[in-house]
């Protein structure tokens, strides 16, 4: 089914109709955290290392404390002398041996030792921004800088600083999962190893919203309120309250209005959050604050940064017989929020792929250095995952001889082998990876390609195609499944449907849009399953006052999951609707049948609305007292029994000017099954966005750290933010094959760009200079690489003349 | 202090600010229009390019005072009556915006576009963008949104 041709019946499910919360952005009346102005708010600076590790000797704040404006500073000390918490990790994960990860503070401020650059040392509060920038200038910091480790590479080498003393290896756990000797076995009698090794570029994030937040303690009630850009306002109240400020939850609100953008980095819970909130019960003011893009650079959990080695073992014809993983991954300086769950739960266990590989084991090494935060970035882990499986997937082809779109085929999971185990951990429980693999290949017009491969060579350039056929997990997640994988919280989502007196809805979703246009889509579902007409649904959410619980929004979880929470409140809803209207019609039950809308006599024309149901539910004169109480308003929880596997193919077209090793993304398609779509026109949105993440990664985007821990790319100036140029119109399309135990048979799209879309494009690139010899690149392709790799092939090939 | 004397959205305002005020500073902090963002601190994001004069600026980069007697249109002013102008209808029609953050600046950069360059193709509509950074669509939406937009008052023109 293409998404690019759909019917357009308002209101229901599978329509593209435009989004409601559109008016709003484009008439500049959004509400973002940084628009909110409380009375008498005052505002917060935060102050932070520039040395990647130092002993704080001594902070003079004095001259700070008397500039003008100044209301406030604080330090490490203030926060140690409250004894507030530190910042909680959520996950937690054992090493081989069965010890627990190593587990560093996180203090709110650091006191002593900063370890890595925009680490807060201190915050200045002030009647005005400009004021409290001024006054942090003042404040004078003694550092004793300290020898770093700024790259993973140097993490683990010996001799390397440790970042923390109860890891003096910098290993925060060694951890693995399938069957090691299954795997050596199938490898002593292999035809062949394929060995390679990569590296996943450290990302930025990148919401083009910066970080805010707004704290304000209410003396009158005690109470205390959060206003934060963040993916999941529940989340936070749970780790602040409970863990950083010991609040008790029906004390503190967390509000996250419009927020421009996440990709993960908005999931976390950040120090600044905790700072606002405690800041403004000392002061009596409210207290905000907002990130500048260079603090951003420095202080937004940044993603990916691994080094992964791995063998393949197959046969001569190609079939997969083992698989072998050790996985190098970054956890920077403390551990954010999901951090250890990346690389292990999130990326180890797919690293089947979408194929038969019988035999898998996968290390996973954690370790620290002197950066950033790493954690969830659109996609988080899996991308890791699909990129490594496709790039040796694609060397295994080349070494055997064999086409890469029939050494796929061949290994593929085949339709009628689902619900299929994999050799790590999970069970997918269906997809059909050859459909969206021929959907690719029509889409990209692949029998063409030759003679587009003739064509840019006749223009001087070296043409590419690559491909990944990618398989993934989310629908984040099965409670019980995840605790015993170390998960601190449930992963179920919630949802409550009030159904007015006059048969309008209001809908209270746990989780949060920040762009995915639940607003419209959530509207459509239940318009759909309620028979209500669209506009008189109304989705609220964001507000832990309004909603009685969630857990937000990652991990593409918001539809499977959080949509599912919905559906179960509306088969409430209308359980408890049938008494009613049953009782109104004077008939039983079962004489009923529930049809768009309408509670119906069978065989007749006696019905009841669901308006009609409503009105008497709140009216209740003549109403089934005995049986139920008045009101139509039904709240559920729904707890994923399983995760949900999206997959498909992408194919990446390149062009490579050999004299500048500039490579231009010529061609991209994407062909997906992400189940049941709801509205294809959000959903292809989606895609192309995930499409330019991916590109972005494979082509432009990089964090570098230097040997000492300073960030190199702190700014636009130097970090490759992918622009309108850089990308052609983009080919999308899905295939739906029906998600089997949701409700709604929906899967998740809004990772899966950036997850198949990078292993397509280096594979692209590597065919286009493959005739030059080249048969390795590294993420990001940047032309200065590329024109390295090119004169150093040609180099070797003269030596061999 | 400075005293700044100019026309915003058709309303004539008169406000003091300090010398280092800039015009985004001026326009979300002293006249609540938060309609104009403000997503970098070097002059590269494009989230907050409003019209000065008729022509597109970034508010981050001009002086509230550089502003003086000028006639600035934020996003706000953009629709007349309550009725959308073609570019944010465009916008609204394509999906061209996801949470919203670039769309107020990319829609004032793109009516430029298309009322200094009605015969801007796909190419030079992207390079047109160069300045504008949005994380979320991936570009493919807000370039079909501004083509059509194009197209659309092109023909009305025509
Ligand atoms: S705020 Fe980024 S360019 Fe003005
Ligand atoms: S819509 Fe989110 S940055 Fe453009």
């Amino acid at each position: 089914m293409s998404t690019t041709t759909h019917p357009s019946i308002p209101g229901s499910i599978g329509a593209a109709i435009p989004r409601r919360e559109d008016r709003r952005f484009i008439t500049g009346a959004g509400r973002y955290v940084d628009d909110i102005v409380l009375p008498h708010q005052a505002y917060a600076v935060i102050v932070r290392s520039p040395h990647a590790y130092a002993q704080i000797r001594a902070i003079a704040t004095a001259a700070a404390l008397a500039a003008p404006g100044v209301l406030a500073v604080f330090t490490g000390h203030d926060v140690a002398a409250d004894k507030v918490g530190g910042i909680p990790c959520g996950w937690l994960v054992k090493s081989k041996d069965g010890s627990n990860m190593v587990e560093p503070p996180h203090p709110m401020l650091v006191k002593d030792r900063v370890r890595h650059v925009g680490d807060q040392v201190a915050v200045v509060i002030a009647e005005s921004k400009a004021e409290a920038r001024a006054a942090a200038q003042l404040i004078e910091i003694d550092y004793e800088v300290l020898p770093a480790v700024g790259t993973l590479q140097d993490a683990t080498a010996p001799g390397a600083p440790a970042v923390w003393a109860e890891a003096p290896d910098n290993v925060c756990f060694d951890w693995d999962l399938g069957d090691k000797a299954a795997v050596a076995t199938a490898m002593a009698s292999a035809y062949k190893i394929i060995d390679i090794e990569v590296r996943q570029n450290r990302v930025i994030p990148n919401a083009i919203e910066p970080r805010a937040a707004i704290g304000h303690y209410d003396p009158a009630g005690d109470y205390y309120t959060l206003y934060t850009t963040s993916q999941n306002p529940h989340l936070i109240r749970l780790l602040l309250g409970a863990f950083v400020l010991g609040i008790p939850e029906h004390r503190l609100r967390v509000v996250a209005p419009d927020v421009g953008g996440g990709f993960g980095s908005k999931i976390y819970h950040y120090a600044e959050e905790a700072i606002v909130v405690w800041a403004s019960k000392k002061l009596g003011r409210p207290v905000k604050w907002t990130a500048e893009r260079s603090e951003s650079f420095m202080s937004d959990a940044h993603g990916r940064d691994t080094i992964m080695t791995a063998q393949l073992a197959v046969d001569k014809d190609g079939k997969f017989l083992a698989f072998k993983v050790h996985n190098v991954a970054n956890m920077g300086a403390y551990l954010s929020t999901f951090a250890p769950a990346i690389p292990t739960y999130l990326s180890a266990t797919l690293m089947a792929g979408c194929y038969t590989t019988p035999a898998i084991y996968v290390e996973v090494k954690a370790v620290f250095t002197h950066t950033v935060p790493v954690d969830a970035y659109r996609g988080a882990g899996r991308p890791e995952a699909a990129y490594l499986i496709e790039r040796i997937v694609d060397k295994a082809a080349r070494e055997l001889g064999i086409d890469r779109l029939a050494i796929r085929r061949k290994n593929f999971i085949r339709p009628d082998q689902f619900p299929y185990k994999t050799p790590v951990a999970l069970e997918y429980d269906v997809g059909d990876y050859e459909a969206t693999l021929a959907l690719a290949l029509k889409a990209g017009d692949y029998d063409g390609y030759p003679a587009r491969r003739a064509a840019s060579q006749q223009r001087g350039k070296l043409r590419g195609i690559g491909f990944s056929t990618y398989v993934e997990g989310c629908g984040i997640a099965p409670s019980a499944l995840v605790g015993q994988l170390g998960a601190r919280a449930g992963l179920y989502e919630a949802a409550t449907v009030r159904v007015h007196p006059t048969g309008s809805v209001s809908v209270f979703t746990g989780t949060h849009s920040h762009g995915q246009g639940h607003e419209t889509t959530f509207a459509q579902l239940v318009s759909d399953k309620l028979g209500v007409p669209f506009d008189h649904v109304d989705i609220v959410h964001g507000d832990t006052d309004r909603i009685p619980f969630g857990m937000g929004t990652y991990g593409s979880r918001s539809l499977s999951v959080g949509g599912s929470a919905i559906v179960k409140a509306i088969d409430k809803i209308l359980k408890k609707g049938k008494t009613i209207a049953a009782h109104l019609l004077a008939v039983s039950e079962s004489d009923l049948v529930w049809s768009r809308g309408e509670f119906r006599v069978a065989g007749t024309d006696r019905r009841k609305t669901i308006a009609e149901v409503a009105f008497a539910a709140y009216v209740p004169h003549n109403y089934p007292i005995d049986k139920i109480e008045p009101g139509l308003e039904e709240s559920a929880f729904y707890d994923p029994l399983n995760f949900t596997f999206p997959a498909g193919c992408h194919l990446c077209e390149v062009e490579v000017d050999p004299d500048t090793g500039v490579v231009q993304v010529v061609q991209m398609v994407a062909a997906d099954d992400v189940g049941v779509v709801l509205n294809p026109m959000i959903v292809d949105g989606q895609l192309h966005g995930g499409l330019v993440q991916g590109i972005g990664q494979a082509l432009y985007e990089e964090a570098q750290y230097d040997e000492s821990g300073q960030l190199l790319t702190g700014s636009y100036l130097n970090y490759g933010m992918p622009r309108a140029s850089d990308f052609p119109f983009f080919n999308v399309s899905t295939h739906p094959t029906a998600c089997t135990h949701n409700p709604i048979g929906a899967k998740g799209v809004g990772e899966v760009g950036a997850i198949g879309c990078p292993p397509a494009v280096i594979n692209a690139v590597l065919d286009a200079l493959a005739p030059l010899g080249v048969t390795d690149i590294s993420m990001p392709a940047t032309p200065e690489k590329v024109w390295r790799a090119i004169a150093s092939a040609q180099a070797a090939a003269s030596t061999r003349d | 202090m400075s005293r700044v004397t100019l026309q915003v959205n058709g309303k004539q305002v008169s406000v003091v600010v300090e010398p280092r005020t800039l015009l985004v500073e001026l326009l979300r902090d002293k006249l609540q229009l938060t309609g104009t963002h403000v997503g970098c601190d070097t002059s590269h994001c494009g989230a907050c390019v409003v019209h000065v004069g008729g022509r597109s600026v970034k508010s981050c980069t001009m002086l509230a005072v550089e502003a003086d007697g000028a006639t600035v249109t934020t996003i706000e002013g953009l629709a007349q009556g309550g009725k959308l102008h073609p570019m944010q209808e465009s916008f609204h029609q394509h999906h061209a915006l996801q949470c919203g953050f670039c769309t107020p600046g990319m829609i004032m950069s793109a009516i430029e576009l298309v009322e200094t360059r009605p015969h801007a193709d796909e190419h030079e509509t992207r390079e047109w963008l160069e300045g504008n950074f949005c994380r979320c669509t991936g570009y493919h939406n807000i370039v079909k949104a501004i083509l059509s937009c194009r197209d659309a008052m092109r023909e009305k023109s025509a």
